[in-house]
């Protein structure tokens, strides 16, 4: 009996903070990034135990933060982004180049990419500020935060990384907008943007002016930029409705697809289970967003609301814009597919996320509004 | 502290926030809506299109190239012949570095500067894409060398590759010719004859001879394989396969033994022997000196050798017994002395004295016969067996031009005889409307004059020389002339015979013909201008000597042999057919810049002749022989 009692024990110590209806959402997406995997990988288990040592990883992170208050989180918000902007300076002036652009910062013992790090801060950062400034909130507060926002983004932008600079932009902007940013501004914003794409053009790196070009016509360049999107549009088409069937693939077999277990892994998944397997894939990933705006819309303060919202759209924006450049609708920036994608980081980023929204679902407040 | 502001939060904040929430998940519907709609237009709208881009990037059709048929002897032995070899090749598309990746490799495998010459000149006349060889013929410990350091070099591969292989060389060269590498021009043509499929993946195509002319039968039918690769283009594995059709082999009536003979007996002197067999047209012997090695040409010929050969004042390159035009000397007589006979403008019996000259009626300029002083009493048969110049001036007066046109037209001097290879000359026996359309003039009786002896406009293939004696051999069967006596089925090896083609009959009397015939075996007899070649000949042998000038000699200047610059002397001719009563082989032969024919070209048709009947293979090359006096007989100008 006592042994009964130990386990029931641990299961709680266990499970106390974690959202289950969430968790089995993760598990089952992060079942599929596996299986998909194993195909991507040609059959190669090494790639699939090692995806699965990054996900207990990442589990183990987000049960870690899921078990921390948020009050306690929220202390870090400002810590945490003058760190992260501190080494995004450090990359700028001593990072190490690699492929062309500077990401990475030797600290001795291993390297790190700082931008992952501002991918959870700058959500923080702002949901502190505009909590901090909830009362009097006014328009000096948004410029305020904006700037937060656009200091290390430029930062990332001129590394070059410009999939984490549109992430980490987007993500700051959703938390500007769910504190209300007037719609006014917001109308502003839209045309000045439109106003300063020819700015934005001249600006641009010849390599991400290539495939915005290769984006409008492919065929232009078969070899070179456009490559990836058609041979990943022609895995995905040829998928059909029903698919080819595991590990049947042949864009994905024969080589055909490029990097198809990080960012094109959806071409693979697409090419080998059709319409059908994408149909069920968008359904599980919009249940497992259901859950997230739940969560959201249910958050007890201000600062939770603002961090959860962002958390949750910035996923929706993986999705988007991973999919979208698979399938031939938006350029090629590398942004993996959430909780599929080979690797360790941007699981741990995700997953660390997550981890903040089960923590707001799951710690008691003294009043719920 | 601070749940206690939250206190305070306006309900109204909250439901705004929650408004915002709402808009932003239903614009991220939206968002997942148009992925969705992106979708079902590639996988259900355009699903076949696609499915089709993922075959052909999975499935490669490899053409499968078919091994060219051989060319062989009359006896078997060949003379085109194919090996197998490794090579090492570069597609150069998949290289960045050209220069970089060649040093690389030398340090692998031994690449010659002039490998490295050739490649570059391949590079610039070939498509990106195409697969290049570096080096030929691998041998093992360099295959071995080369795999092992294969992944530092993607876009270089070893392959297994059929290569050509002229084992005669110079022997053979102008029959045989030669392939090579498939150029633009040649391209263009196959597309034109709708040939272009057939030819995928194949490199080499005939360019001359018979390499050309009958390359259809050579090159056989391309194969296939389905091969599925992927991306890096390796093949996984083959879906099915279209075996190739080998090309057919050739066997030529040509007798190696018999060319060697007759290159042996010309030894280093430049000229040509084309020997044909009477009864059927078959060619025996074709020889134009020098030769050439045709292996050069096959993988492309480096900027040297190309030089040596195209400089050359010899002119290997130049088919001599194809397109080599001479004025045929004395050798035209015979055909002058049957026009006579047919047309009934001599008798056998005629005679008339010749004092040394002719003159036209009514004219002081002097034709001189070669012999100074004349022959004495000359008819036909001695006309013949001397090789009398002033009867046939005479004669030339009485037929006219045109008759003597049509007449030793039929025995094909002046055109085409029609022979199963490509390049042939025409040569030329004149007319008077040949003369008109040429030259806006009429014609001269004085043209026919130069023209009976076989000089003026007159010019004939060593090749027609041969048809023309064939048809004295045969009495009047024009058969075409032809190299390729079977054609065999390299899988089956079923024969197929080619029927002598006679074209037609030159229709001439028996007893004009013997009259003839019986001058010729006599021009080999003592008295005749080839007596001292065909002495002692175990058979009787018929022949006529002549004289093919190269420059023409002022009137009243003499020609001097030992004075006269090397190049400029005249050519040897000689035409003869053996045995005498029972032709197996006739022949016409030309000696470049050596002066009489009774002296250096009847020699090498006697030891040609040996052989052929005999069996006897010359020991060396044929000496030049003491002949009395030949007709140095020079156009006056």
């Amino acid at each position: 009996m006592q042994r009964t009692i130990d386990i029931k024990k641990i299961w709680h110590f266990l499970t106390r903070y974690i959202d289950s209806f969430l968790l089995i959402g993760l598990l089952a997406l992060m079942g599929v990034g596996l299986i998909t995997l194993y195909s991507a990988a040609g059959a190669n288990i090494a790639k699939v135990s090692n995806q699965m040592v990054n996900i207990l990883i990442a589990l183990s992170i987000m049960w870690l933060v899921a078990n921390i208050p948020l009050q306690h989180i929220r202390r870090l918000a400002l810590p945490m982004y003058l760190f992260g902007l501190a080494l995004l300076v450090g990359v700028a002036l001593f990072g190490e180049i690699n492929n062309g652009a500077r990401r990475w910062l030797n600290i001795g013992v291993t390297r790190i990419q700082p931008s992952e790090l501002m991918k959870i801060a700058i959500p923080l950062m702002m949901a502190w500020y505009f909590d901090k400034h909830e009362i009097t909130l006014r328009m000096r507060d948004y410029l305020v935060a904006t700037i937060l926002l656009m200091l290390p983004v430029v930062l990332i932008l001129r590394q070059p990384d410009l999939g984490t600079a549109i992430m980490i932009a987007a993500s700051g902007f959703f938390v500007l907008f769910l504190a209300g940013l007037s719609w006014r501004i917001i109308a502003g914003l839209a045309v000045a943007a439109a106003a300063s794409l020819p700015v934005v053009w001249t600006l641009m790196h010849d390599y991400q002016r290539r495939r915005i070009m290769t984006l409008l016509d492919p065929t232009q360049d078969p070899l070179g930029a456009g490559y990836h999107t058609i041979q990943s549009s022609i895995a995905i088409g040829s998928g059909g409705l029903v698919g080819k069937g595991w590990q049947n693939g042949t864009q994905a077999q024969l080589d055909f697809l490029p990097e198809q277990s990080t960012d094109f892994i959806f071409a693979v998944f697409s090419e080998e289970f059709g319409l059908i397997g994408n149909t069920l894939l968008l359904l599980l990933y919009l249940v497992v967003i259901g859950r997230c705006a739940t969560i959201t819309a249910q958050a007890p303060t201000q600062f939770t609301r603002l961090i959860a919202g962002s958390i949750t759209l910035t996923f929706c924006i993986y999705i988007f814009v991973n999919m979208g450049m698979v399938s031939g609708i938006l350029p090629i920036v590398g942004v993996p597919l959430p909780l599929i994608s080979y690797g360790g980081t941007s699981m741990v980023t995700m997953l660390l996320g997550f981890g903040i929204l089960m923590s707001i679902q799951t710690h008691p407040t003294l009043v719920k509004t | 502290m601070k749940q206690y502001v939250e206190l305070r939060n306006h309900p109204f904040e909250l439901s705004k926030f929650r408004f915002r929430l709402l808009i932003s998940i239903g614009f991220v519907l939206i968002l997942f809506a148009i992925l969705y709609a992106r979708f079902y237009y590639l996988q259900i709208v355009q699903q076949e299109h696609y499915h089709t881009l993922a075959e052909a990037n999975r499935i490669s059709i490899l053409p499968l190239v078919p091994n060219r048929g051989l060319i062989l002897d009359r006896n078997g032995k060949p003379l085109a012949q194919n090996y197998s070899a490794y090579t090492l090749e570069i597609i150069p598309k998949k290289i960045k570095d050209l220069d970089a990746t060649l040093d690389e490799l030398a340090t692998v495998i031994d690449i010659t500067p002039t490998d490295r010459q050739r490649f570059k000149k391949l590079l610039k006349e070939s498509k990106r894409f195409k697969s290049l060889p570096i080096r030929g013929r691998l041998t093992d410990a360099e295959i071995a060398a080369f795999a092992t350091n294969r992944y530092r070099f993607p876009g270089i591969e070893i392959k297994a590759r059929v290569f050509r292989q002229y084992p005669e060389k110079e022997i053979v060269s102008h029959v045989v010719g030669y392939i090579s590498r498939i150029n633009d021009q040649d391209l263009e043509q196959l597309e034109l004859n709708r040939e272009l499929p057939n030819y995928r993946g194949s490199q080499h195509i005939g360019k001359i001879g018979l390499e050309q002319s009958y390359e259809r039968q050579l090159h056989g039918t391309i194969g296939f394989e389905e091969v599925e690769t992927d991306a890096a283009g390796r093949s996984i594995r083959v879906l099915s396969r279209t075996p190739p059709t080998p090309g057919n082999n050739l066997i030529l009536s040509l007798d190696l033994g018999l060319q060697q003979a007759a290159e042996k007996a010309f030894g280093e002197r430049r000229g040509a022997l084309v020997a044909l067999d009477p009864n059927n047209g078959e060619v025996l012997a074709f020889v134009s000196k020098p030769g050439y090695d045709n292996n050069l040409f096959i993988g492309g010929i480096d900027q040297e050798n190309w030089k040596l050969l195209n400089n050359s004042i010899d002119r290997p390159l130049n088919n001599r017994a194809l397109r080599g035009v001479y004025p045929p000397g004395s050798t035209f007589k015979p055909f002058m002395a049957l026009a006579a006979l047919e047309l009934g403008k001599r008798t056998p019996e005629y005679s008339m004295s010749d004092p040394g000259y002719f003159s036209l009626p009514g004219s002081a300029h002097r034709f001189r016969d070669w012999k100074p002083g004349g022959h004495g009493r000359v008819d036909l048969h001695k006309s013949i067996v001397v090789s009398c110049d002033t009867y046939y001036y005479s004669l030339a007066n009485d037929l006219g031009i045109d008759n003597i046109h049509s007449f030793i037209g039929q025995f094909g001097l002046g055109r085409k005889t029609g022979i199963d290879v490509e390049g042939e000359a025409s040569g030329l026996l004149p007319s008077s409307a040949w003369k008109m359309n040429q030259y806006k003039q009429k014609w001269f009786a004085g043209d026919t004059i130069s023209v009976a002896i076989g000089q003026g406009y007159n010019l004939t293939t060593p090749l027609q020389l041969a048809f023309a004696t064939m048809i004295i051999a045969n009495n009047g069967k024009a058969y075409q002339p032809r190299f390729v006596k079977q054609i065999q089925n390299s899988q089956t090896g079923e024969i197929e015979n080619i029927p002598p083609n006679l074209l037609y009959t030159v229709n001439l009397k028996p007893k004009n013909l013997e009259v003839v015939k019986n001058a010729l075996v006599d021009v080999t007899r003592p008295g005749g201008t080839a007596a001292r070649a065909s002495a002692n000949a175990a058979y009787t042998f018929a022949g006529k000597t002549g004289t093919s000038q190269v420059v023409a000699i002022k009137q009243g200047e003499k020609y001097n042999e030992k004075t006269i610059n090397e190049r400029h002397r005249d050519h040897a001719m000689f035409i003869a057919y053996a045995p005498a009563e029972n032709p197996q082989i006739a022949l016409a032969i030309l000696v470049e810049n050596t002066g009489t024919g009774g002296s250096t070209a009847a020699p090498i048709a006697r030891q040609v002749f040996d052989y052929y009947l005999l069996g006897e293979m010359p020991e060396t090359t044929v000496a030049l022989l003491d002949e009395p006096g030949e007709d140095h007989v020079h156009d006056h100008l």
